[in-house]
């Protein structure tokens, strides 16, 4: 992408332009890379922006327990520097679940609010506050107005927001289509996880689907999901994978070990 | 063992103390048997008004005391509900006083017992007839205490609490020679009142855990803000503006006379050092925005998860303080853990070979799901050390796969051989992403 931009320079001087007029000119945009090329080169920047809300939710049944994509998040909150805040209005995250991605729980606040409103609140508090790594809220309905106020005060702070949109019923998901002020939208689906040479679970896979990106453009992407470090991986095609011995493939750390052996 | 009225009225106030220590800022002795709390505004720092009074009894029952507790409108109200009403806990809802107090005794009333002797023999021994009853006659026959009473217990008359007071606490107060109502202006001398008690603070080496504002009405009566902070603050901007976002809270009613702001809980602020950057980046400290929440939502509502060592997923996990020191333990890690783990396990159909095999397929919420490959089992004993009926329970975990690629965390209860080992029924205990 950006030898796309340097054999365009109006095209450049068009993007200066026009940030100068958003009003934040004077400090520079930083991102956090997924460390996937297939993504990190189509988001705006070459990563998640830092200093913005984005919004995350479930596909299928996942909207209503918003499984994997609590792990997604996580996964990105664990590559983060800092605290990291996490706000619900029913409590079912299982902490141990968030090791595993990277996340401690020696980083993580949960808050437990009332309702919606609360959660909001909450959110654009830590938000502003600027210290933190990330603030992760898992809200229903989020509104232009509210999703506005996020996105200041990530905006002024430059802290990362992440709204994980989660319902109660599947017929509330259509909400998902709303328009908001955030600057990324992700779905994540569950897919079959990665075949094994030998019977059991292999790494769990995902669909991601990103929906809406400011100065970017949609894409679905196929990844593994998160490892220990809370690092996405792409898929492997099948016929690599087959040719790796039986005997590796039994631990998750190895896993990652031959898949990083399989792409060399 | 003789009565002892007076080591009765100590150890009451002494009562009154703790609970001003542990709930509210204004809390009063109401002799001979009770205690009086303003819960205004503190009862959300407890979760709510029902779990602060199980708190309360609790303690209580803890201390070896059986004691009511109520929540209602007035004074009045209240003290006749705690004394004469059923239930041991019990909130009234608002602009209810009427019809709940209604068939309560006439001592309820907290009336001199000549006066109820004397209403006994006129036939009328409950409040609801007496507050029907025309005024004019029964002031004359009785003298006003009657109407007095009913009007301090219906809300109609106020009623001051004269709170007791801690000993010997960091306090700092104005007067204002005309009454003060706008928020504007609670504001401004909140903020010339802190760097006063912050100063006197300083003096003794003391941060301030708990701060109260108390505000005197003119009509007499006193409003109240209270909050609490994490860690001892002597930081006058962060007292001042968790101060400042509680004054909606309050009430103004004609204006306020008189602020007073007392640090009821003070602790020795031990100062650290900071580390140097060469060694290691410094870490934001976020116990300002912790206080902020907490005096949103409640303290209880912001934690941790810290380990437990425990092989049962719901008992491997405590919640703590969010600024408690940081623990070295961690979860095992030779199992993946699911996201997302259901409060109670939920049972499902399903059809497993015997005695160790993964089930073939399972039905969870009227969804029948084949399962396409599964890891597992992974088994987990009973606690018997914890509870006897415990003793012989095993669970056997598996992780399994759909065909459409949802993976779910299921259970059987027992080892699959041996009937005491549990029901061997499937129970689905969590959702992995």
């Amino acid at each position: 992408m950006t030898a796309e931009i340097h054999k365009k320079p109006g095209l450049e001087t068009l993007r200066a332009a026009i940030s100068r007029l958003e009003g934040h000119s004077d400090r520079r945009r930083t991102v956090l890379p997924f460390g996937v090329r297939e993504i990190d080169t189509r988001l705006p920047g070459g990563g998640l922006a830092l200093g913005a809300l984005h919004e995350v939710a479930g596909g299928g049944n996942d909207a209503l327990h918003s499984a994997a994509a609590g792990q997604f998040c996580a996964g990105i909150a664990a590559r983060t520097r800092g605290k990291v805040l996490w706000i619900v209005t029913r409590q079912d995250v299982f902490a141990p679940s968030l090791k595993q991605v990277g996340l401690s729980a020696r980083r993580t606040i949960f808050v437990e609010a009332s309702s919606d409103v609360d959660v909001l609140a909450c959110f654009e508090e830590g938000l502003r506050h600027g210290g933190l790594g990330a603030v992760v809220a898992e809200v229903a309905r989020l509104s232009m107005t509210a999703s506005r106020r996020l996105q200041l005060a990530a905006e002024t702070s430059g802290s990362l927001g992440i709204a994980i949109r989660r319902w109660r019923r599947q017929t509330d998901a259509a909400d998902f289509g709303q328009p908001t002020a955030s600057v990324t939208r992700w779905r994540v689906s569950v897919l079959p996880s990665g075949p094994l040479p030998v019977p059991g679970v292999g790494r769990p896979r995902w669909l991601l689907e990103l929906i809406r990106a400011r100065a970017g453009e949609c894409a679905d992407f196929e990844v593994e999901a998160c490892d220990a470090k809370g690092r996405l991986a792409p898929c492997i095609p099948v016929a690599d994978r087959l040719a790796l011995p039986a005997t590796l493939a039994d631990r998750p750390d190895q896993e990652k070990t031959w898949a990083r052996r399989a792409r060399a | 063992m003789d009565a002892d009225p007076e080591g009765d009225r100590l150890g009451l106030e002494k009562l009154a103390l703790w609970f001003q220590h542990r709930i509210a800022p204004i809390v009063a002795v109401d002799a001979p048997d009770g205690l009086v709390l303003d819960t205004t505004g503190a009862d959300h720092l407890h979760g709510g008004e029902l779990p602060m009074l199980k708190d309360m009894v609790h303690r209580m029952a803890g201390a070896g005391f059986r004691a009511k507790a109520v929540v209602a409108d007035t004074w009045g109200a209240a003290h006749a509900l705690a004394r004469y009403g059923r239930a041991p806990i019990a909130v009234m809802p608002p602009g209810n006083t009427a019809s709940v107090l209604a068939d309560l005794p006439l001592e309820a009333l907290r009336l001199p017992s000549p006066i109820i002797e004397g209403l006994a023999t006129l036939g009328v021994s409950r409040i609801g007839p007496l507050a029907a009853m025309p005024r004019a006659p029964l002031a004359l026959r009785f003298g006003p205490d009657i109407a007095r009473r009913l009007d301090q217990t219906f809300g109609r008359m106020g009623e001051a609490i004269v709170p007791v007071r801690p000993v010997d606490p960091v306090e700092v107060s104005r007067n204002f020679a005309e009454p003060i109502g706008a928020a504007e202006t609670i504001a401004k001398y909140i903020g010339k009142l802190v760097p006063l008690l912050c100063q006197g603070l300083d003096e003794r080496g003391q941060g301030v855990r708990r701060l109260d504002l108390l505000l005197h009405r003119v009509d007499s009566r006193t409003e109240a803000i209270r909050v609490a902070t994490a860690m001892p603050v002597r930081d006058v901007t962060r007292l001042t503006r968790l101060l400042c976002e509680k004054i909606e809270t309050i009430d103004p009613g004609f204006g306020i006379e008189r602020m007073v702001l007392i640090a009821s809980l003070a602790e020795p602020m031990d100062r650290r050092q900071t580390v140097s950057s060469l060694i290691a980046e410094e870490e934001t400290d976020v116990s300002d925005l912790i206080d902020t929440l907490a005096n949103r939502v409640g303290m209880q509502a912001l934690y941790r998860f810290a380990p437990v060592e425990s092989d049962l997923p719901e008992r491997s996990f405590c919640r703590v303080p969010a600024l408690a020191p940081e623990e070295t333990k961690n979860w095992p890690e030779h199992w993946p853990r699911p996201t997302r783990l259901l409060a109670r396990p939920e049972p499902v159909q399903a059809m497993a070979e015997l005695p160790d095999q993964p089930p073939l397929f399972f039905i969870w919420r009227g969804v029948r799901r084949k399962v396409k490959c599964a890891d597992g089992p992974e088994r987990v004993f009973g606690e018997w050390w914890k509870n006897d009926a415990e003793l012989t329970i095993a669970r056997d975990y598996f992780r399994v796969e759909d065909t459409s690629g949802e993976r779910f965390w299921l259970y059987r209860a027992g080892d699959g051989e041996h009937g005491e080992t549990g029901s061997q029924g499937w129970f689905l205990h969590g959702i992995f992403g």
